[in-house]
């Protein structure tokens, strides 16, 4: 599976649309990191816990995404968006989305 | 009396230990963005026509930062009178670049980064609304250039 964010990929041409898929998930923070994370917040900097949090809900996204794209016959996905809410306290909404479609190698021309 | 003390004690606390730890962060930003200085980054999506790219991928860079005691305590005091926060523009500005920093280091050995978007979303505390820390997400799509030493035939696989 191919991801990009531009809306070509280079060496390949799109030969088939497939339209939006989609993946999310919600995480909450959990408390051991959530008490590390308060007392890191007196003196400032990265929250470590909290970026591997993250990192760890976007790659869970993503897995969601590819799945819908291959499900489609999809095999690779442009044009990709992320998008980060937060829906309650202490718990957020990861979002990536994109369109799915089938690619094959161009021929080089010569 | 001693809740006094105690936010006494983290005022100080933030502002020693807190601008310590910031002055440490951008002096490594610094020297890893020398390293970087070389390899082009930018904002739109149209790839070099006069090159050719045998790879592309998605490259992704994400950091979460908190602002320490004592920048906060002084951005609530600014909020009373309004005008720029300075406290919260160093925030911001150390979470991109560390961010980009790291998109870059996932993909140091790209010839080209194109479609760079930030993304920045705030975390909530949920006791209050001030903005404690920001997570910063860089995306963009990595390119690599044929070298001289590849054949044609590697483009089509």
């Amino acid at each position: 599976m191919i991801l990009t964010n531009t809306e070509t990929i280079p060496g390949q041409t799109i030969v088939d649309h497939y339209g939006l898929v989609q993946g999310s998930t919600i995480r909450a923070k959990n408390i051991g990191r959530d008490l590390m994370a308060g007392l890191k917040n007196l003196v400032g900097g990265e929250l470590k816990g909290y970026t591997e949090l993250l990192q760890e809900s976007r790659d869970e996204a993503l897995q969601r995404m590819v799945e819908q794209a291959e499900e489609l016959g999809a095999n690779a996905v442009v044009n990709l968006r992320f998008s980060t809410s937060s829906v309650a306290a202490g718990a957020a909404e990861i979002l990536c989305y994109g369109t799915a479609v089938r690619v094959e190698a161009t021929r080089p021309s010569l | 009396m001693i809740q006094l003390y105690f936010v006494l004690a983290f005022l100080f606390l933030g502002l020693s230990v807190g601008s310590l730890l910031e002055r440490l962060h951008y002096r490594r930003i610094r020297r890893r963005e020398l390293g970087f200085a070389t390899q082009p980054v930018v904002t739109f999506g149209m790839f070099p026509a006069d090159k050719t790219i045998v790879h592309a991928e998605l490259a992704l860079g994400s950091v979460v930062i908190s602002v320490d005691y004592f920048k906060r305590f002084a951005a609530s005091l600014k909020k009373l009178f309004g005008g720029e926060i300075h406290s919260y523009s160093s925030l911001l500005d150390r979470a991109r670049r560390e961010a980009l920093l790291r998109l870059k280091e996932s993909c140091a050995d790209a010839d080209l980064i194109l479609n760079l978007r930030f993304e920045t979303s705030t975390i909530s505390n949920g006791n209050n609304s001030n903005i404690g820390s920001v997570e910063v997400l860089a995306f963009a799509t990595a390119v690599w250039y044929q070298t001289c030493d590849q054949r044609p035939e590697v483009l089509a696989g």
